[in-house]
């Protein structure tokens, strides 16, 4: 009892801190520890890694809201879309291919990932023009850098593909519950040049929210078993405040960097499930 | 625009943030030092999954249910967090901002009212 507690707790932590760095939720890293290493029904491991996508928005954004590197507006905007699409994703559901969508979309990451290695330079490091739209949204900002200790300007382009893709990204957690924040990151560092630290700051704001809309149907469910979600909670809000800490320091080369593994996984992962299951 | 420059919106949320997160970390570390102690107060493999029975269990001490009360605070932190922006956009006289977050909170309404449908 006290093992297998201790262990899901500190598989927890190392979700929340890289959720937290990344601005995922870090579902990729519990439901294979929660269903490979510790043999749980793999509802159960949904339901704790939707608590764990809403723990680690909540311990994230709290340092991030408060430091200003998320950028609110942006957040609400594009909630907009995520949430329409979560709501479409259900109704959707029995009229599409979900093979056809992982492929689609895995491929799509593939494409991205090379992209992100190709461009050594963060592409927010070459200043872009704003959107009109973005001005009227008044989505352009700036955030104190805590790494070269100085603030950064930045504006915001391609809106439409923008909420297009985070509509996609709803409609996927809405049909598959994964990849949200890898697609609200990519999303906005693909196409809507932001700096990383600001993309991952916002999807982690972004991603609590979408969680929390079908964490009641998990709830009710009764796939939320409060012996494995309880200390996936206190695990995942403890490795989140210290990613918080280091995120902030790096600098958004290495936050994009350390990225590409994680996209290239959730490709991967996602190409293996339309292929063959 | 320039209303009163001594509110800070972003304090606000990251501080109802906070708010929401250590109530709900409180009641989980200590339903999980009482389940430690006691077990779950439920038979093996069962616990509460509806809010009445969860309100029931924790009434009684039971540390599941204990637990359980405070995942249901962590889940409603993002949707108090919705609700709470679209008050400081209206106080910010900032309209826009206030309808599109009002638009997501009714959406997210909407979506928890589904999720029970379904």
């Amino acid at each position: 009892m006290l093992f297998s507690t201790t262990l899901i707790f500190l598989f927890a932590i190392v979700a929340g801190f890289i959720g937290s760095l990344l601005g995922l939720g870090g579902g990729i890293i519990i439901i294979p520890a929660l269903t490979l290493v510790l043999g749980l029904d793999i509802h159960e491991a949904i339901g704790a890694s939707v608590v764990s996508v809403i723990a680690t928005s909540s311990g994230a954004a709290m340092a991030y809201v408060r430091d200003k590197l998320t950028n609110i507006r942006i957040g609400m905007f594009l909630e907009t879309a995520t949430t329409l699409g979560a709501i479409t994703g259900a109704y959707i559901a029995n009229l599409i291919s979900i093979k056809a969508l992982y492929i689609t979309f895995s491929l799509l990451m593939f494409y991205s990932a090379g992209n992100m290695l190709r461009s050594r330079e963060g592409s927010a490091d070459t200043p872009v023009e704003a959107h009109p739209l973005a001005e009227r949204l008044k989505l352009n900002g700036s955030y104190f850098d805590k790494r070269l200790s100085q603030v950064i300007e930045y504006k915001v382009t391609g809106i439409y593909p923008g909420w297009a893709i985070m509509y996609s990204a709803g409609i996927l957690s809405g049909l598959l519950g994964i990849g949200g924040g890898v697609f609200k990151v990519l999303g906005m560092d693909m196409f809507m040049k932001l700096p990383m630290k600001v993309s991952t700051a916002t999807s982690n704001f972004m991603i609590g929210v979408t969680a929390a809309a079908s964490a009641g149907v998990y709830f009710s469910k009764g796939d939320i078993n409060p012996l494995t979600a309880g200390p996936v909670a206190l695990g995942v809000l403890i490795g989140a405040l210290a990613g918080t800490r280091i995120m902030e320091r790096l600098n958004n080369k290495t936050l994009r960097r350390l990225f590409i593994p994680i996209l290239l996984y959730v490709a991967l992962q996602m190409l293996w499930k339309g292929w063959w299951v | 625009m320039s209303k009163k420059e001594s509110f800070d919106p972003e304090l606000f949320i990251s501080s109802s943030l906070r708010f929401g997160i250590y109530l709900s970390a409180s009641f989980i570390g200590f339903g999980l030092i009482l389940y430690f102690i006691y077990g779950s107060g439920y038979p093996a493999r069962t616990f509460p999954y509806t809010v009445t029975g969860v309100w029931e269990g924790l009434i009684r001490l039971k540390p599941a249910a204990i637990m359980s009360f405070g995942l249901l605070l962590l889940i409603a932190t993002p949707i108090f967090r919705v609700a709470a922006s679209t008050v400081i956009f209206l106080k910010e006289r900032d309209y826009l901002y206030a309808v599109l977050t009002f638009l997501v909170f009714i959406i997210l309404i909407f979506s928890l009212a589904l999720g029970k449908a379904i």
